[in-house]
């Protein structure tokens, strides 16, 4: 489990994921604050639908692909989490997305 | 159209160097970044860092924070948020900031994107809760997060230095599987110039594992034939060390076998690279300078070879340096001084690259094993192509949609190049790589659609504030 | 130290992997010479368009014959070079685009061909229920399709060398000339090759042989600019083009969108580089999304391009040479020779092999470009410079 150190000296922010409230501080990447909420699965791969999740968070690996207020393919490490942003799976095929 | 005299991609130590000597040599200098804070991965976040943080992360980070506020105070144009989609043959600059992509162009360029992690191709390693140790370190520098149950596998001082952070801030790994046989041990120590610098560094590295085992990590040494295992997500890793199997379980699984460089925007450029047997990666063929064999255009940090720090600090100034000398201007001796000081900087190389070579294993992964993560391609299924004839990678990639994913190479390029090369019975040629194109990344149609690069002037380059 | 061989093939697209295939088949020993690598230029990047549709009424007969081996491809090369069953259909937008193709459907009629057929606007959204509210109707062939390029061409070279065919990849062959009855190339290394026949598919590097020929050529380089797109919902099962403007748009079995058309980039054929040009390419992300709403939501993975041999008048050089004997050619296919591989390829065989070919090819000699037989293509001819 992921836990913070130190004084959390962040603004505490709340965005949604898939309709789920999420506990995040100023600052955090949506991915880091997914992570943070134990939400790993954050797609189905293209081509199997395999589970996949954040791997490198810099940008590089394109695994933690994501919808962001309306905008598909975004990449969740690259974004800042700010207050009632929308995040959602995004289904990039016509298969079933493993939870 | 805006027009720089020196254009810098990257604000790690080496875009930041090279930032401040060419403005501080009066030459118009823009830095483009794709993060919100400069830094680069290394010093990732160091600008606003807790003292608490600074004391986790260690004395090398912190001196981080006066190269970043020295770069603030440069002069030169700096663009977070800004990603780099292409650049022309006539060092045109196509970049997206803000949802609208722009053009500049410039008299020089200087490529400082750094390094990407080695891909480490083995059984299960796309399951979620799998990561790298570099994303562990981004979840610490960046977001003070650490996570409680985790395992670093693979090779490289990165384990070691996470494990003495985690330690410093109270936690530690659950444990940390190494997979450097110990026969390397002795074979590295023989490329061991025994200078300043080398002994300062043996000891920080030695302090580091000392301090693992004095919290009582455990620590396995020699490890193959690792997997990682788990139903949707990544639940343990099995592996034999020292005769025995042993399956561990953890919620974090981290990978690491070095970094090498990220060569999207020198392939790109059609720049010439060379394969490096010793260092098992792709490098750009570069002079003394750090010019690259398309003129004006200079590469620096890792991206030029994998240095650290320090050695990337010298390079960003010693390019601009030679930018400056190359416009007129009297460098006096400061490019000889920085010659000096980088060789200096560079004696530790060849032991850590013997030392941390990456494991057989990740260079020739089984069959079975995703390398291409984005298209899940196998090495088999590269290999079956090698075997009927296809002669290497860009044409894998044209059979198989290897490399064509959104990552366009990043994660498997490396690897694939070296299955087919190892297939064909030789080491890859520098010419060997997937042939990148642009948008170097994703890039939405619309804003295409909407793109109006002749028209971009300074006001819709600098946008938003450069300050977050 | 020389190889003597029935044939020598200068080019390793799909036009020389075919021939050489087909060569072959005849029982003719043949040497494919490539200066790169096969499939390098536009025979492995091109939109892959399997089409007879809006073709230049010469090239016709090629087309058909050519699609008589697509539908059976498999057979032919041991793959089935993803070959998917499509129509294609090309979109008029308004009024004055929809009298074009229908003057275009009663001339294709008229000399005696059934495949293209003119679709209203509701027929034309029972195929493309997606397209854009401002289309009126389009022109269609419906039993066509798409493939792989590069798979393709590799399959031909494949089945080729299991028929004893030679390749010689990284050899550019420099210079071509007559010894007593055979022809000679020798390659920039050094090596020469000796046939009793040669044949011409250098692509964009035609002229290279033709002027060797004395039958200089004017082939241009171009680079035509493609864009893939991330996996999208489907939403498209037909090959499209539009009437007035470049446009190929077509959707994979994986999702993702090809987008094409032959707007051009920058070709460099010396150094073999091609660059793209974005003030151009983004014409064709919005005539895309103007056609198709829904392609606003998509996104750019890869751009790429390549080179390609563009006559001026839009066809191929196709035939024999007007100057030497034994010696042919097959070039120029001008952004739209994927389709036609095939046949072409078993075309020259047959005229290398027999002396003739049943299938008319006069249109495409070489000699319309030497001095007074040159003449000019005119509009009657129903050609549309059209990417696959």
């Amino acid at each position: 489990m992921l836990t913070r150190i130190g004084a959390a000296d962040g603004t505490p922010i709340s965005f949604s994921f898939d309709g789920q409230p999420i506990a995040a501080v100023d600052g955090d990447s949506v991915a880091a604050a997914l992570l943070k909420a134990g939400q790993r699965v954050l797609r189905a791969s293209t081509v199997s639908g395999a589970p996949r999740g954040p791997f490198c968070m810099m940008g590089v690996c394109f695994e933690c692909l994501i919808e962001v207020d309306g905008v598909t393919n975004r990449q969740a490490c690259m974004v800042r989490a700010s207050s009632g942003m929308v995040v959602r799976r995004q289904d990039n095929t016509a298969g079933a997305l493993i939870a | 159209m805006t027009h720089y005299d020196v254009a810098v991609v990257g604000a790690g130590p080496a875009g930041m160097s090279a930032a401040i000597e060419s403005a501080r040599w009066g030459f118009s200098t823009v830095l483009f970044d794709e993060q919100a804070a400069p830094g680069g991965q290394i010093y990732r976040a160091v600008e606003h860092a807790s003292p608490q943080m600074l004391g986790v992360l260690g004395d090398d980070y912190a001196s981080g924070k006066s190269l970043v506020a020295e770069f603030r105070d440069s002069g030169a144009v700096y663009l977070p948020g800004a990603t780099v989609w292409n650049i022309g043959s006539e060092l045109q600059i196509n970049f997206s900031r803000l949802g609208t992509s722009s053009e500049v162009s410039a008299g020089s360029l200087i490529v400082a994107s750094g390094a990407v992690e080695r891909p480490t191709p083995m059984p299960g390693w796309t399951l979620p809760g799998v990561v790298t140790a570099g994303a562990c370190q981004i979840l610490l520098k960046a977001h003070g997060l650490i996570d409680d149950n985790v395992i670093f596998i693979g090779s490289g001082p990165l384990l070691w230095l996470i494990s003495s952070q985690m330690i410093v801030a109270g936690r530690k790994p659950t444990a940390i599987v190494e997979t450097v046989p110990l026969a390397r041990y002795g074979v590295a120590l023989r490329k061991l110039s025994l200078d300043l610098t080398a002994i300062k560094y043996l000891r920080k590295g030695a302090a580091m594992m000392w301090a693992a085992k004095r919290a009582g990590v455990p620590i396995y040494r020699d490890a193959r034939e690792i997997a990682i295992e788990g139903t949707g997500r990544a639940e343990a890793v099995s592996f034999h060390a020292n005769g025995q199997y042993h399956r561990l379980e953890a919620s974090l699984f981290a990978l690491h076998q070095g970094v090498v460089p990220n060569q999207q925007i020198t392939r790109l450029l059609q720049c010439e690279h060379e394969w490096n047997q010793h260092q098992r990666c792709f490098v750009p063929v570069l002079d003394s300078y750090g010019e690259e064999s398309v003129s004006n255009v200079f590469v620096v940090g890792d991206g030029a070879g994998i240095g650290g720090a320090k050695v990337a600090a010298l390079q960003g100034r010693r390019a601009a340096k030679r930018i400056a000398q190359r416009a007129g201007e009297e460098v006096g001796t400061e490019l000889a001084d920085l010659q000096t000081r980088l060789s200096r900087e560079m004696t530790i190389r060849p032991f850590l690259e013997t030392l941390y070579a990456p494991s057989a294993a990740v260079v020739a992964p089984a069959d079975t094993t995703t390398v291409c993560r984005c298209e899940e391609m196998t090495a088999g299924q590269i290999r079956q192509a090698v075997d009927i004839g296809v002669p290497g990678p860009n044409q894998v990639k044209s059979l198989l949609r290897s490399g064509m994913g959104p990552c366009q190479g990043r994660m498997c390029g490396l690897a694939v190049a070296e299955i087919i090369a190892q297939r064909q019975g030789g080491s890859p040629c520098g010419a060997d790589y997937y042939r990148i194109r642009p948008p170097l990344k994703p890039l939405p149609l619309s804003e295409l659609a909407s793109f109006n690069g002749a028209s971009t002037d300074s006001s819709q380059v600098q946008g938003a504030p450069s300050h977050d | 130290m020389t190889e003597v061989v029935d044939l020598v093939v200068i080019g390793g697209g799909i036009h020389g992997c075919s021939a050489a295939l087909h060569a072959a088949m005849r029982g003719l020993s043949v040497i494919v010479i490539e200066k790169d690598s096969v499939a390098r230029h536009a025979s492995g990047v091109n939109a892959g368009g399997v089409r007879r549709l809006g073709r230049h009424f010469a090239e016709i007969p090629i087309s058909q014959r050519s699609m008589e081996l697509w539908n059976d491809i498999e057979a032919l090369v041991d793959d089935d070079c993803g070959f998917t069953r499509a129509p294609v259909i090309n979109v008029a937008e308004n009024e004055a685009e929809f009298e074009t193709v229908e003057n275009r459907a009663a001339k294709v009629r008229a000399l005696g061909y059934e495949h293209e057929v003119i679709l209203d606007q509701t027929q034309l959204r029972e195929y493309l229920p997606a397209v854009s509210h401002h289309c009126v109707g389009g022109i269609a062939t419906i039993d066509e399709g798409f493939a792989l390029p590069y798979q393709t061409t590799f399959a031909f070279q494949r089945k080729a060398r299991s028929l004893g065919v030679k390749f010689r990849e990284g050899q550019a062959a420099a210079r071509v000339w007559r010894q007593g009855p055979d022809w000679k190339v020798e390659c920039l290394d050094g090596e020469i090759f000796t046939g009793r026949f040669l044949l011409n598919c250098a692509g964009a590097w035609a002229d290279n042989v033709a002027s060797q020929l004395g039958e200089p050529v004017p082939v241009e380089a171009v680079a035509p600019m493609m864009i893939v797109t991330n996996p999208m919902p489907r939403f498209c099962d037909v090959v499209v083009g539009a009437t007035a403007r470049p446009l190929s748009l077509k959707q994979m079995r994986n999702g993702t969108v090809v987008i094409g058309g032959g707007r051009l980039g920058r070709a460099e054929p010396s150094t073999n580089a091609s660059e793209m040009l974005f003030e151009q390419l983004r014409l064709t992300a919005e005539t895309a999304i103007s056609m198709f709403p829904i392609m606003a939501s998509a996104t750019i993975i890869r751009t790429w391009s390549g080179i390609e041999g563009m006559m001026s008048d839009g066809i191929p050089v196709i035939g024999r040479s007007s100057t030497q004997e034994n010696a042919f050619h097959a070039f120029g296919f001008s952004t739209h020779g994927f389709q036609m591989g095939p046949g072409v390829g078993a075309i020259m065989a047959e005229l290398i092999a027999t002396g003739a070919t049943d299938v008319p090819i006069e249109p495409f000699s070489i000699t319309r470009f030497s001095g007074s037989h040159a003449r000019k293509n005119d509009a009657q001819n129903g050609s549309a410079l059209e990417m696959d």
